[in-house]
C-alpha cells in the first residue's frame, strides 16, 4: 500500500485528526458519549491506520512493542493506584470524595486519571493485538 | 488510618497490583518473587478476615465510600471467608510449585506472562468471593475465565489450543447466560446489591421473570460449575494444561461457581424459590448422572490425569446432590467437600506434576511400577485416591458421611444406595493407578527419571498431609461449614 | 406492555440470542463459531439497553430543562461487557491463529480426525 499515492496522502491528512478525535472524546466521556474505552480505541485505530498504509516496520519504530506491553501495564498500575490514593488520604478504596476539599472536584480528578488508565489500557491492548496479529505472515499451504 | 479495615479490598487489590508489575519486569525471578508476595499476603489476609467472621458477624466494605446500594460493597460472612482462605492457599501452594514445574513446559521467555496470568486469575477468582454486587460477579467471572482460558493454551501439545478454544466457546455462554440472568433481576429489582435485591424480591415471589432470571443462572453457573452434561469441556482442559495450571484449577474454579451458585440461591433468591421451579429434583438427578457417567468414563482413561479430570466431574456431582437435597447436612456436605475436594484434587494433580517433571508423561503404560520409582509419590496419589473413594480417615470421608446423613434424615434410601455405590466406581478408577504402580514392573530399570525439586515437593506433600489432616481434625472444616450453612439458611425470612 | 409490539426489543433480543446459539452450535468452523458467539453476547446488550429508556426521558447528562433522564447505569454496564466481549473474540482469535499454525486447518472434524492420531513432536508456536 505503500506505493499508492492517495492512500498516502489521504493518511498523513487523516491520521492526526483521528488521534486527536480519539483526545476528544477522551476528555468530553463527562459530557456526552466517551469516555477512556471509546478514545483507546479511537487512538489505536489511528495507529493501525498507519500500520496498515505505511507498514508495521515504519509504525514499530516508533511505537515498539515494550513501550506497548509496558503502555497497557502502566494503564491498570494508574487505576490501582488512584484507588490506593483513596485509601492513603483516608478513605476507602477507588474514594474520590477525599482527592480534594471539595468533593465534586475530588470526582473530577478521580474519574479523570481513572479514565486516562483505562485509555492507556485499551489502547495498549488494542495494538498489542494487532502488532500480533499483523507480525505472522502469511501460512503457506 | 487502619489497615486492617481495608483487608476486603486489599484482598483483591495486591494480586491486582501484582499483575502489572509482573508484566513490566519480564524477568521471571523477579515476577515470581512479585506473585508469591501477592499470593502470601492474599493468604494472611483471607486467614484474618476468616478468623474476623467465625462469630457470625459481617464485614461490609463500601468501594469509593457510595453507601450501598448505590456502590459496590463487598461483603465477607462465613461462606465466602471459607473459600477466600481455599483459593488463597491453593495459590500460594502453586505457585510455589509452579516455579520449577513451568521450566519443563512452557517457553523461558514466557514465564513472566505465565505469571501475569496467574495473577489475574487469582484477582478474579478472589473477586467474585468477596463482592457482593451482582454485576461485579459477572466481571470478576470473566477476568478469571479469560485467563484462565490463556493459561490452558500454555500448555506443551497443541490439543491444549483446541481445549481453551472449546472451553472458551462454552464457558463464554456460561457467563453470558449469568449476566442474561443478573439482567433481568436487574430490572425487577432495580438493584445490583446482592442483599438489596433480596429484600426486593419478597413481594415478586413467583413472577415470570425472577423464575427465568433463576433459570439462566442456574444454567450459565452449570456450565462454569462442569455439572453433567455441561461438564465437556473439562476433561480436555485439565488433561493439557500445565500441571499447575490443572492443579490451580482443579482445586479452585469450579469451586467458586459452586460459591456462586450458593451465593444466588440463598441470600438473594431465598429458599422458596425451591418452591416454584422444580430446581431440586433437576439438581439431584444431574448430580446422580454426572457422578456415575464421569467414573464409568474415568475407568476407561487411559492417560492418568485425564481419569481424574474425569473424577473431579464426578466429585462436583456429589457437591451439587448435597445443594440439591437442601436440608441443612446436604449443604453443610456441599461446602465441606467443596475444601476438602479443593485440596485432594489440588493434592492429586500436583503429585501428577511431579510425575510429569521426573517422567514426561501421565499415560499409564509410562507409570509401571511407579510405586518402586517414585514411592513417595505413589503413596501420595494411593492416599488421596482413599480420600476420593471416602475411605474413613480422610477428609473424603467426612464430606460423604454428612451426604449420606442429609439423604438418611429425608428418608431416601435409595439415595444412599447410589452414593454408595459410586465410591465403589471411585475404587475402579483408583485401583487402575494401584495395579499399574505397584503389580508391574518398570519398563526400563533406568526410569526413575529426574531429581525432583523441593519447591515441587513440599506443596504436594503437604497438601497430601492436609487430606489426611482433615479427615482426622476436622475443626476447622466442619466448624467453617456449618457456620457458613447457617448464615445461608440462618439468614432467611 | 403485554402487547407483542410492545415486547418488541424482549423479541429482537431473543431472536438474537438464539441466533447466535445456533451458529455456535451448528457450524463446524472455529471462526463462524466465534462471529455466533459475538451475536450471542450482543443479546445481552440489548436486554440490558432496551428497557434502560424512559418514556420521555433525555439522555443522561444534566442540563437545564430536562426533568426526566434516562438510566445511565444498564449504559455503564453494558460498556463493561462490550469489552469484556471485545478481549473474549480477541482471545478466541489468537487461539485459531494458533490452531491453523499447528493442526493445518480451522474446521472442528477435522480437527477432531487429526486429534486421534498420536500427537506430532513439533513444538506449539
Amino acid at each position: 500500500m505503500r506505493n499508492d499515492l492517495i492512500l498516502r496522502v489521504v493518511a498523513k491528512l487523516l491520521i492526526p485528526f483521528i488521534l486527536l478525535f480519539a483526545v476528544y472524546v477522551q476528555f468530553h466521556g463527562d459530557f456526552g458519549p466517551g469516555g477512556g474505552f471509546q478514545a483507546g480505541v479511537i487512538f489505536a485505530a489511528g495507529i493501525v491506520l498507519h500500520a496498515l498504509i505505511f507498514g508495521l516496520d515504519r509504525t514499530k519504530t516508533f511505537l515498539p512493542e515494550p513501550w506497548v506491553e509496558s503502555i497497557m501495564a502502566l494503564g491498570v498500575l494508574l487505576y490501582v493506584g488512584v484507588g490506593l490514593a483513596g485509601i492513603i488520604l483516608g478513605g476507602n478504596f477507588l474514594d474520590f470524595f477525599v482527592l480534594d476539599a471539595d468533593s465534586i472536584t475530588g470526582q473530577h480528578r478521580g474519574i479523570f486519571w481513572i479514565e486516562i488508565g483505562v485509555a492507556l489500557t485499551v489502547a495498549g491492548v488494542m495494538l498489542k493485538i494487532f502488532y500480533m496479529f499483523a507480525a505472522r505472515g502469511p501460512i503457506d499451504e | 488510618m487502619s489497615i486492617t479495615q481495608h483487608l476486603p479490598v486489599l484482598q483483591v487489590a495486591l494480586p491486582l497490583l501484582a499483575a502489572p508489575l509482573a508484566l513490566i519486569v519480564r524477568q521471571r525471578r523477579v515476577a515470581f518473587a512479585i506473585l508469591l508476595a501477592a499470593s502470601l499476603a492474599c493468604l494472611a489476609i483471607s486467614l484474618a478476615l476468616w478468623n474476623h467472621v467465625q462469630d457470625g458477624s459481617v464485614i461490609s466494605y463500601a468501594i469509593g465510600s457510595w453507601p450501598p446500594p448505590w456502590g459496590i460493597e463487598y461483603r465477607v460472612d462465613r461462606l465466602n471467608a471459607f473459600v477466600l482462605v481455599l483459593v488463597s492457599g491453593m495459590a500460594s501452594l502453586v505457585l510455589l510449585f509452579s516455579w520449577r514445574s513451568i521450566e519443563a513446559e512452557i517457553a523461558e521467555d514466557r514465564h513472566y506472562l505465565f505469571y501475569t496470568m496467574f495473577a489475574l486469575c487469582l484477582t478474579g477468582l478472589l473477586g467474585i468471593t468477596i463482592t457482593g454486587d451482582a454485576f461485579n460477579v459477572f466481571v470478576f467471572l470473566e477476568v478469571s475465565s479469560l485467563s484462565t482460558y490463556v493459561l490452558i493454551a500454555m500448555g506443551q501439545k497443541r490439543r491444549a489450543l483446541v481445549a481453551a478454544y472449546q472451553y472458551l466457546i462454552m464457558g463464554t455462554i456460561g457467563a453470558t447466560l449469568i449476566v442474561m440472568g443478573i439482567g433481568m433481576l436487574y430490572l425487577m429489582t432495580g438493584t445490583l446489591n446482592l442483599y438489596d435485591m433480596a429484600e426486593r424480591l419478597g413481594p415478586l415471589q413467583g413472577q415470570r421473570p425472577v423464575l427465568a432470571a433463576l433459570a439462566f443462572i442456574t444454567v450459565g453457573v452449570s456450565l462454569k460449575v462442569a455439572l453433567f452434561p455441561l461438564h465437556q469441556w473439562l476433561p480436555n482442559a485439565y488433561t493439557y494444561a500445565p500441571s499447575a495450571v490443572s492443579a490451580f484449577l482443579a482445586a479452585t474454579a469450579t469451586k467458586v461457581a459452586i460459591y456462586v451458585l450458593l451465593r444466588f440461591y440463598f441470600s438473594v433468591f431465598g429458599q422458596t424459590i425451591f418452591l416454584d421451579l422444580p430446581v431440586r429434583p433437576l439438581l439431584i438427578a444431574l448430580a446422580l448422572a454426572g457422578m456415575f457417567v464421569a467414573s464409568f468414563l474415568a475407568i476407561y482413561q487411559l492417560d492418568l490425569k485425564r481419569l481424574f479430570a474425569f473424577s473431579s466431574v464426578a466429585q462436583v456431582g456429589y457437591i451439587v446432590l448435597g445443594i440439591g437435597m437442601g436440608n441443612a447436612a446436604g449443604l453443610t456436605s456441599s461446602v465441606l467437600h467443596l475444601f476438602n475436594h479443593g485440596i485432594t484434587k489440588g493434592a492429586i494433580f500436583l503429585l501428577l506434576g511431579l510425575v510429569v517433571f521426573a517422567l514426561g508423561g501421565t499415560q499409564l503404560s509410562r507409570l509401571k511400577g511407579l510405586g518402586k520409582t517414585m514411592p513417595i509419590t505413589s503413596i501420595g496419589l494411593v492416599i488421596c485416591g482413599l480420600s476420593l473413594i471416602g475411605i474413613p480417615g480422610t477428609s473424603g470421608f467426612i464430606s460423604k458421611w454428612y451426604l449420606i446423613m442429609a439423604a438418611v434424615e429425608l428418608g431416601h434410601w435409595w439415595l444412599v444406595f447410589l452414593i454408595v455405590s459410586s465410591s465403589l466406581l471411585a475404587t475402579a478408577y483408583v485401583w487402575k493407578f494401584v495395579d499399574v504402580a505397584y503389580f508391574q514392573s518398570p519398563e526400563t530399570p533406568a526410569a526413575a527419571g529426574r531429581a525432583l525439586p523441593l519447591t515441587m515437593v513440599l506443596p504436594a506433600l503437604l497438601l497430601t498431609a492436609s487430606t489426611l489432616y482433615f479427615g482426622i481434625d476436622t475443626r476447622f472444616t466442619i466448624g467453617s461449614a456449618t457456620g457458613a450453612v447457617a448464615s445461608m439458611i440462618g439468614a432467611q425470612p | 406492555m403485554t402487547t407483542l409490539a410492545g415486547s418488541f426489543t424482549y423479541l429482537v433480543t431473543f431472536l438474537l440470542m438464539m441466533a447466535g446459539f445456533f451458529i455456535i452450535i451448528a457450524r463446524g468452523n472455529l471462526i463462524k463459531k466465534l462471529i455466533g458467539l459475538g451475536i450471542f453476547q450482543s443479546s445481552v446488550y440489548l436486554l440490558y439497553v432496551g428497557p434502560a429508556k424512559i418514556v420521555g426521558g433525555t439522555a443522561p447528562i444534566l442540563a437545564a430543562g430536562f426533568t426526566v433522564y434516562s438510566n445511565p447505569l444498564p449504559h455503564v454496564l453494558i460498556l463493561t461487557a462490550i469489552v469484556v466481549g471485545v478481549a473474549t473474540l480477541a482471545l478466541g482469535l489468537a487461539l485459531v491463529v494458533l490452531i491453523r499454525e499447528s493442526y493445518g486447518t480451522i474446521e472442528e472434524d477435522d480437527i477432531l480426525k487429526l486429534d486421534i492420531l498420536p500427537e506430532p513432536e513439533t513444538e506449539q508456536a
